[in-house]
């Protein structure tokens, strides 16, 4: 098979860029840790609301700097609905769904993921400006999908 | 069959008459596809309210079921058919008319029944149907039935294919039977997972057999499915690029071995790559999700091929007919001709749509854009773009062909300026949905300001630009379906030729391209290396199953 020079030359560049890329992927997954939100805990979705932590969703605190926030996503909401922490805080998210599949996204930050029945996804943030964030809903779970949304203040 | 009396026929009428029952589906579901598409736009912008008989995720549903499955499958099946029987000498064989006529009355059933499931309300759960929504089994039922007689499309393929071979002995078989081939092995291979899905978890569960569903695994066998999907878009564009477009501007194809290594390359790693489109979901470890990602990456190297060939092809035309210096070939190509700039303009879109896809399937940065808008610009520019100005090209050549009729000066440049709106309506949208995505403004989602909100109003203007590109596209979309229409029953009889190029000089391809049973053993191998394991812990550490809801 004949490869033209030219053609050599840009399927190199190409592939090693490629195989550049790959390897900061990696770097960036595994040595810095930031790998995506891959929580492998499971829960039975149809008891929920009798599980613990989910039987009393909410903000839990860890230190000052730190929190864990338990959270349900359903069709068309999330529990809690209003959650306050400081600024500097961060929140480590823990999410489950009792029905169907829902997605979990705060705008201008890097949380974003999907809320799966049986399975509890989880992702933290350090929210250093205070402001009212945003959560939404950005998987199509029915009729009432668009009104699905939270938000978490901080002060 | 030698049809004498009326001039030498590119495609025999049999064969024609199946490919153009194919394709006037095809634009059938496109037609209603683009209507709800315009109003989903409208909706989306603010600009009006649906009437209270019908709703926003239910034209969604329609729009894509009708655009990325109907549409897409039947003029793929017509398309390759017909090249098929032009490549192998102007016919098919009556076994493969046959197989192709069983395929399009099955597939003809499904649609129906998807329509009807869709129309009735009973099915809005879009054409990716994530469990555990439930629409009707006849929904899912339908479903199979497109799958299954898309099957028989590829038999038909098959069979002429065989009968080609065992006529020529020791030949390489014609560049465009061999990428439908290859096309349609990646079809059949990557339609058993999501037939698997279908037929023993959604259809036993959606008649209530089985109470709950494996949703993990649901998922993992539909994106086993998913992503092939977008190839077996795709490869039939790529076939018209690598073999059609460089006989409409005169030239021939660049190499007949590249172009087949490249077809064999997205054939093996299309497909183990499933994870990628569930990076940011719970279950599947994050090693897993990196080798899917790395192996999905690897598709860049063929799509770099085939821009090499491409360019290569146009400026070797370009020099041929006088063009001189760095790129003076370039303004002696055909650009008054649509059946060229159509194709063209679809690989231009084809190099900001190559760049999103790396991102989307980047790990990390795939958080950045995961269900936002941003997807849906990406495929917009991909499918809505890159192949569907690929096969607008094509059917501005084809209709004539299979119906004996010409493309006249006047339907060339109406499918210039048609060409123009789509592209610009396009353009508008998409870069309005890549903006919005990199803001946080999720796909799939009906008009909102989420109880007003600060940041979600502060959409509201990009929102009315995606509006008025969807106007655009839907204006194309009409002027589209009246041109084709002019070139099926009005425009003046005459014979048109089918572009196929061929190489410009004798190339020795090596044999091994035509080995299929080493190339299914490599594919299978790296599907069972991709899938096996995390299927397995899918099937055996798998939390309670999920009971069936319909939320709308
Ligand atoms: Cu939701």
């Amino acid at each position: 098979m004949h490869l033209h020079r030219y053609e050599k030359i840009w399927l190199i560049l190409g592939a090693g860029g490629l195989a550049l890329f790959i390897v900061l992927l990696c770097v960036n997954a595994f040595a810095m840790g930031m790998a995506p939100p891959s929580n492998m805990e499971m829960i039975d979705p149809t008891k929920v609301s009798e599980t613990p932590p989910f039987d009393n969703p909410g903000l839990k605190k860890i230190s000052d700097t730190e929190y864990d926030a338990y959270m349900t996503a359903f069709a068309f909401g999330f529990n809690p609905n209003k959650m306050e922490v400081p600024a500097g805080a961060k929140v480590n998210f823990h999410v489950t769904s009792p029905d169907v599949v829902h997605g979990f996204q705060i705008p201008g930050t890097n949380v974003n993921f999907m809320v799966m029945p049986g399975h509890i996804n989880s992702a933290s943030y350090t929210f250093e400006k205070p402001g009212e964030y945003l959560i939404l809903c950005n998987e199509y779970c029915g009729a009432g999908h668009q009104v699905m949304a939270t938000t978490i203040i901080v002060k | 069959m030698m049809q004498t009396h009326m001039g030498k026929a590119q495609v025999d009428r049999p064969s024609a008459r199946l490919s153009l029952a194919y394709i006037w589906v095809a634009y059938a579901a496109f037609g209603l596809a683009a209507l709800a598409g315009m109003l989903q736009g409208m909706v989306r912008g603010g600009l009006i309210e649906l009437p209270s008989w019908t709703n926003y995720y239910q034209i969604l549903t329609a729009h894509g079921v009708l655009m990325a499955l109907i549409f897409t499958t039947f003029f793929i099946v017509g398309f390759l058919l017909s090249g098929v029987a032009k490549t192998t000498g102007g016919s098919l064989h009556g076994t493969a008319l046959g197989l192709g006529w069983i395929g399009w009355i099955l597939m003809t059933v499904g649609t129906a029944m998807a329509v009807v499931t869709i129309v009735t309300n009973d099915a809005s759960v879009l054409y990716t149907f994530y469990a555990p929504l439930k629409a009707s089994p006849f929904f899912y039922i339908g479903a199979a039935l497109l799958v299954v007689g898309s099957w028989f499309g590829g038999f038909a393929v098959f069979s002429s294919y065989r009968k080609w071979r065992r006529e020529n002995r020791g030949k390489m078989s014609p560049l465009f039977v061999f990428m439908s081939v290859t096309t349609f092995v990646l079809w059949l291979i990557a339609t058993i997972p999501v037939a698997v899905e279908v037929l023993f978890q959604l259809i036993p569960w959606s008649l209530g057999w089985t109470s709950s569903i494996n949703i993990m695994l649901s998922r993992t066998l539909f994106w086993f499915f998913g992503h092939p999907l977008v190839y077996f878009w795709l490869m039939p564009a790529y076939i018209a690029w690598y073999v059609c477009v460089p006989r409409i501007i005169g030239g021939h194809v660049f190499s007949d071995s590249l172009a087949r290594l490249a077809f064999i390359s997205l054939l093996l790693f299309s497909m183990p790559v499933g994870f990628h489109h569930q990076l940011m979901e719970p279950g599947i470890s994050p090693g897993w999700k990196m080798i899917h990602v790395i192996l999905t990456l690897i598709v860049v190297v063929p799509s770099l091929m085939t821009a090499f060939s491409m360019f290569a092809t146009f400026e070797t035309t370009g020099r041929k007919k006088g063009g001189v210096g760095l790129f003076g070939w370039f303004k002696k190509l055909p650009w008054s001709d649509v059946r060229f700039f159509a194709p063209f303009v679809g690989m231009l879109f084809f190099i900001p749509a190559g760049a999103g896809g790396i991102i989307n399937a980047s790990n990390q940065m795939n958080a950045v854009v995961h269900n936002t808008i941003f997807i849906t610009g990406h495929f917009h520019i991909t499918v809505g773009a890159a192949v569907a100005l690929t096969f607008f090209g094509v059917s501005f050549w084809l209709i004539p062909v299979l119906t004996g009729r010409t493309l006249t000066p006047t339907a060339n440049r109406m499918g210039m300026v048609q060409t123009v709106f789509w592209s610009v309506g396009m353009f508008l949208m998409s870069y309005a949905m890549h903006y919005l995505g990199l803001q946080g403004s999720p796909r799939r989602t009906s008009f909102t300001t989420y109880m007003d909100h600060p940041l979600a109003v502060g959409w509201l203007d990009y929102q009315r630009v995606m509006a008025f590109g969807g106007g655009l596209l839907f204006v194309a979309a009409i002027l589209l379906i009246l041109i084709l229409g002019y070139l099926t029953f009005f425009a003046p009889k005459g014979n048109t030729e089918y572009p196929t190029a061929e190489t410009e000089t004798e190339q020795h391809t090596p044999k091994i391209l035509e080995r299929w049973p080493v190339w299914l053993g490599v594919l299978v191998l790296l599907c069972v290396l991709a899938y096996g394991l995390p299927i397995a812990e899918q099937l055996t550490h798998n939390p309670p199953g999920s009971p069936p809801f319909r939320t709308w």
